[in-house]
């Protein structure tokens, strides 16, 4: 068990390592032996034991109310200063082991995976990048941090699917990603300017704190939890900016695994998880929606996808809609309890994608077909992935999923909105449908391409043994519980948000005078969002809403009975759900009793929809690329022609000012100021060789202008 | 030289200057060699002044004051305060700079480098001088220099290009002339009661005549005063000559035009306007607010729409310059120290972009965006710093160009917070333009047309490594420089904004 110093200088270790390793690859990698991927494992196999250790130690402590924070003042301007520092609790040490646990693993897979690769040693830099501005993001305790270290994984990403930068598809894949998540970064920027000039902190503790007080509140802390979300729905992917996460697959397959699956897209998860108390209930509302419409939409878009990765990057969309959806319903815990079991799981099925890939040197499943045999390692821990994404029950998938769904439903018995619950559910129907389309696909039946399936074998340890731990880890991580009875609940609980408030000793904002009845309200609004919040929202006392956002898993009476009834109804459907779907994807891609191109031809405006994954880059590219690329188009010619016009013409009409007055000067003034004349004329004539020769008389007026102002000014 | 600093480092780069004028032209080396050296010497002496400079008082340091044209009461009045100092380092730095990076000039090298010096010597003047005159002087004094520089070693259009420059900052000297005899004639000095160019009694508003304190003739002034300034940032719609002038000059010179010049014009703001006309300056700071949003969106649109990488590179500039007016428009502490660690880092971020355009024109003879792909295979070396720049101006975080937009923003927001939510949508658009040069210039597939391209070479990295450092040191941690600057620009908002 480390001291508080301990898990502060454990902490430091985690996030210098990663960094250490990214600069002496990248400067030293070429020259060093193995071109230094050595560094990186090693690096990357402390940090994960640095990981451990501050996991362990939360383990023991067992209270996920213990902060450890560490601040210094990194900008101060006297009057107005930012700070840089450390926060680790136990949500922070959960986040440490899943992001260092599948780096590591990845680190030690790619070793294998990228042998012989041109960039090898660029590879292992940027990894190493990553996984330090991943390790920033969680590491941060307040909001400026959070955002550097936003950005910081967007280069990464960009970094990492732009690999085989010689690809336009890579290249148009990369820009796209950086620029779609520049979009949310907007509103999460904006938000993070509403919070702070509000507040006049950026600590998330100390914001806690205003919002409980009601130092922000109502409407605008409503849009600044909107423009916070912004940054969730860029970063993770949600709808309407999921776009560039299937063109991620561009990217090296182990970055897919670490970056695309497990914890970066994640990331918007954690923030919102992290910074709950900053949501009200109207914002959470947006949430909600957002996560459902996602985790369902993505997933019928997985049923039809014949690209391994392809398929796997729909079912991370479709999954991270679900803890998405899991913040919406106000179950930040169970959103970070999906975010450990689905980084487990899908990185490793994302590993063994690669493995696959590696073996048969394609990724579409056209290709594949009775893997099994070939891969038998590949394929057990492949299923063992997929059950656990499918939700069967013993494995981590279920139990998180399980919550999730039962969370929504509670949700919706408290306040009646149902379309999340229903759309939820439906996405745990195709869920493992469409896993064990692609199961029976590439591992089953008949090889596909003979020749392809001769020449895949297994692939060697460096590959297998992350697919094997993380196999055990998709198994055992959810303790066979739901988070609130699992280890979990050491580590991550609602914040005690009163109890933060009084720490800071904040007075209750002046203008709030309802804000006391609000908080009194507490223990009624506890569970139960949406409607009574509009209602307080109309009667200028937003605080209402805040407050239900506090109030969570304070397990009062009322709120209780029906989180109960809830789960255990979502657990029975999901189960029904999960062998509805095996069974069918068997009954169809198994024993083929379904002719699949009979209902495609049936269906073909829905295939077509799924098929161009709803159209949205083609909406896009027909609205928002078109007319950016007019705008630009247009200002350019805009200042061509007319700014740029305005000034020649300004030019050109001093030219012939002059001229004019040139000639009246020569012919009718008398032969001394003639003779001035000609002399300017002369350089005029002079200066026009050299050019245009329409500046010239610009001088002569200036010259002029300015002896004619000074003697006025003289004068006056 | 510890007493008279200021004028060693002004006036050292004209000895130089005039050293080089005795050199036989045939003699290149020997002409860089001298050259470098007298940009060698400000920039040790900018070192000294970095180490010794008071960071605790608002007050004017390293002051020379002595009489120079008595009947008008003109006088040679240098100092520096926290608004300066980074302007004359940052000055220092990228003129030593950019001599190396001109080490590749052949043509007429004599001329070149003496007129370059010169210019040295007048950007000098500009950020230190404290008496009107001697600043307008100085003013002055850089134009021809640059006029030359950029019609005689300048691109295919350069003589169109170089007059447009000329005229354009002509035009807003005049105004500058005017409102400067405007307040000679009607600032009295407190001791002899004469009129004076004295800066500092033109701030104290007690010394302005009864006709200086009215309402109209102080908005005229205003006005003549932020258009010759706003003509050097440059602000919409006077920006006009900066594209031109940018992708006809010489890489080097384009440098210093983006580098320094632009600064002078929010530079004069922040040391003219607004402690002269401090009630002006609120009454247009939303006016200012609105110009520097345009700035940021238009500039942006326009550099995405270019072919020309070094046009692009120019539009950025209008696009960035635009952060610094909306900070200073804030009027609150991170705001105007935004703005100018802005200017600061805006000076060195896009002097590693020209310098890297430069690479590849010298290269390929060509800068259309389009005629290139893939050179990132080509010349893996130079894709990782043109990347890094370009990164910079995006505002990557952990890079200096960031610190100071976040710092504009979060100071502006509070004040202006429509036009902030606006001005913000030039972080996409920017990273669009960025981007998208980023992947028709380096990435796809290798262009066979460059095979031939050697991979940037020590000379050039030479120039490139150390702004590059002070990019990521200052990124990474600001305080060196705004330690410099964070009293006396705080005292200004006092002067500004009670």
């Amino acid at each position: 068990m480390l001291s508080e110093t301990g898990i502060l200088y454990a902490a430091l270790a985690i996030l210098v390592l990663p960094l250490a390793s990214y600069v002496i690859t990248f400067f030293f990698g070429k020259m060093l032996p193995r071109k230094g991927d050595f560094v990186g494992v090693t690096f990357m196999g402390l940090a994960w034991y640095a990981a451990i250790r501050i996991f362990i130690t939360f383990w023991k402590i067992g209270d996920p109310s213990y902060r450890m924070e560490k601040a210094f003042t990194w900008l101060d301007l006297g009057g107005f200063s930012l700070d840089a520092g450390i926060l680790v609790d136990g949500m922070t040490s959960i986040m440490l082991m899943v992001v260092t646990t599948v780096s590591f693993l990845v680190h030690l897979y790619s070793t294998g995976y990228m042998k012989g690769d041109r960039r090898y040693e660029r590879f292992f830099a940027f990894l190493g990048f990553f996984t330090f501005s991943m390790i920033g993001i969680v590491l941060a305790n307040n909001l400026f941090f959070l955002y550097v270290f936003w950005e910081l994984v967007g280069l990464a990403s960009y970094l990492l699917i732009g690999f085989f930068f010689h690809k336009h598809s890579a290249a148009n894949a990369n820009k796209k990603a950086f620029l779609t998540n520049r979009v949310g970064d907007w509103g999460f920027w904006l938000g993070i300017l509403t919070f702070f000039t509000a507040t006049g902190t950026l600590n998330y503790f100390e914001l806690f704190a205003h919002a409980h007080v009601g130092t922000i509140q109502g409407t605008l802390m409503t849009w600044a939890g909107i423009g916070l979300f912004m940054g969730c729905v860029g970063k993770s992917a949600q709808m309407p900016l999921h776009i560039w996460l299937p063109d991620a697959m561009e990217g090296p397959t182990p970055v897919s695994a670490l970056i695309h699956a497990a914890t970066m897209v994640a990331a918007g998860v954690y923030m919102v998880a992290r910074l709950s108390p900053l949501f009200g209930a109207n914002a959470l509302l947006v949430v909600l929606y957002v996560g459902s419409i996602t985790a369902f939409l993505a997933a019928m878009i997985a049923l039809v996808k014949t690209d391994f990765k392809r398929v796997l990057a729909f079912s991370t969309l479709s999954q991270l809609g679900y803890m998405v959806m899991a913040l919406g319903a106000g179950d930040p815990v169970n959103a970070m309890f999906h975010l450990t079991t689905h980084a487990m799981f899908k990185g490793l099925l994302f590993l063994t994608a690669g493995s696959v890939i590696h073996a048969v040197h394609s990724q579409e499943i056209t290709d594949m077909g009775g893997l099994r045999k070939k891969m038998p390692i590949t394929f057990i821990t492949y299923m063992i992935g997929t059950l656990a994404l499918a939700g069967v029950p013993g494995l981590s998938g279920f139990y998180s999923k399980d919550g999730i769904l039962g969370s929504a439903l509670a949700f919706g018995m408290t306040d009646g909105h149902y379309l999340p619950f229903i759309l939820g559910i439906a996405a745990a129907l195709l869920t493992p449908f469409y896993m064990m389309r692609l199961t029976f696909k590439a591992f089953f039946g008949k090889p596909a391409d003979q020749e392809r399936y001769d020449h895949a074998h297994e692939s060697p340890w460096n590959m297998t043994m992350p697919l094997i731990i993380l196999a055990v880890l998709s198994i055992f991580v959810s303790g066979f519980n739901t988070a609130d009875k699992s280890w979990f609940s050491k580590f991550a609980a609602p914040y005690d948000v009163p109890a933060i408030a009084a720490e800071f000793h904040l007075e209750a904002a002046p203008a709030d005078a309802h804000a006391a009845d609000a908080h009194a309200a507490d223990s009624h609004a506890v569970d139960s969002h949406g409607e009574p919040v509009v209602a307080a929202d109309a009667h200028g006392a937003p605080a209402h809403g805040e407050a239900v956002a506090d109030g969570h898993g304070d397990g009062h009476g009322d709120g209780h009975d029906v989180h109960h009834t809830a789960h255990i109804r979502a657990m029975i459907m999901s189960i029904i759900m999960v062998i509805l779907g095996i069974t069918g994807a068997w009954w169809v891609y198994h024993q083929k009793r379904v002719d699949t191109s009979k209902i495609q031809k049936r269906m073909s405006g829905m295939h077509t929809a799924l098929e161009g994954q709803y159209f949205f880059d083609e909406f896009y590219a027909a609205t928002v690329y078109r007319f950016t690329l007019w705008f630009a188009w247009l200002m350019a010619a805009f200042d061509r022609v007319v700014i740029d016009g305005i000034v020649n013409g300004t030019g050109y009409l001093t030219r012939i000012i002059a001229q004019v007055s040139g000639a009246i000067d020569k012919y009718i003034v008398d032969g001394a100021v003639n003779g001035v004349a000609s002399v300017l004329q002369g350089a005029g004539e002079g200066f026009r060789r050299i050019q245009t020769g329409r500046v010239q008389t610009y001088l002569t007026y200036t010259a002029a202008s300015v002896l004619v102002l000074i003697l006025i000014y003289r004068v006056l | 030289m510890g007493e008279h600093i200021l004028s060693w480092m002004t006036f050292f780069p004209v000895i130089g200057a005039a050293v080089i004028a005795f050199i036989p032209s045939e003699r290149k080396e020997v002409i860089k060699t001298v050259a470098a050296a007298a940009a060698a010497v400000p920039l040790i002496l900018a070192v000294q002044l970095f180490m010794t400079f008071d960071r605790t008082t608002a007050g004017f340091q390293f002051i020379e004051h002595y009489t120079w044209i008595k009947s008008f009461n003109i006088e040679y009045f240098m100092g520096i305060d926290g608004l300066s100092v980074p302007m004359v380092l940052l000055t220092a730095f990228l003129s030593f700079i950019c001599v190396i990076a001109s080490w590749g000039i052949n043509k007429s090298v004599k001329g070149y480098f003496a007129l370059f010096l010169i210019l040295e010597a007048g950007m000098f003047g500009v950020f230190c001088a404290l008496d009107f005159f001697l600043f307008y002087v100085f003013w002055e004094v850089m134009l021809l220099p640059m006029y030359f520089l950029i019609g005689i070693w300048g691109g295919p259009r350069r003589e169109y290009a170089a007059i447009k420059f000329f005229l354009y900052t002509l035009a807003g000297s005049v105004l500058m002339l005017l409102a400067m005899i405007a307040f000679y004639l009607h600032t009295s000095d407190p001791v002899t009661g004469g009129h004076t160019f004295n800066m500092l009694h033109m701030f104290d508003q007690a010394n302005h005549s009864e006709w200086l304190q009215g309402t109209n003739v102080r908005h005229v002034l205003w006005l003549a005063l932020f258009i010759g300034f706003a003509i050097k940032v440059p602000v919409f719609p006077f920006h006009t000559w900066l594209p031109d002038a940018h992708v006809e000059a010489p890489t080097a010179v384009s440098v210093i035009l983006a580098g320094v010049l632009l600064k002078m014009g929010t530079y004069g703001i922040l040391r003219i306007s607004y402690p002269m006309l401090p009630d002006q300056a609120l009454w247009f700071s939303y006016t200012l607010a609105l110009l520097g949003t345009i700035n940021i969106l238009y500039g942006a649109y326009c550099a995405m729409a270019q072919t020309d990488m070094k046009k692009l590179v120019a539009y950025s500039s209008v696009s960035h310059m635009g952060y610094v007016m909306l900070g200073m428009a804030a009027m609150t502490s991170a705001g105007i120290n935004g703005a100018v660690l802005q200017m600061f880092n805006h000076g060195t971020i896009t002097a590693m972009m020209f310098l890297c355009v430069g690479v590849v024109y010298d290269r390929a003879h060509t800068r259309e965006i389009n005629a290139f792909g893939g050179l990132g295979m080509q010349m893996p070396l130079y894709f990782s710093f043109f990347s890094f720049a370009l990164f910079a101006a995006l505002g990557l975080p952990g890079l200096s160009g960031f610190v100071s937009e976040a710092m504009i923003f979060m100071g502006v927001f509070p004040v202006y917070r429509t036009i902030t939510i606006i001005a913000a949508l030039g972080i996409i658009i920017g990273a669009a333009y960025v981007l998208w040069m980023l992947q028709r210039v380096f990435l796809g597939p290798k262009n066979e047309k460059w095979d031939s391209l050697p991979d940037i070479n020590a000379r050039e990295m030479f120039t490139l490594v150390p702004i590059g450092i002070l990019v990521l040191l200052l990124g990474v941690y600001p305080m060196p420089v705004l330690d410099l600057m964070k009293v006396t620009l705080n005292n200004l908002i006092k002067v500004v904004a009670g």
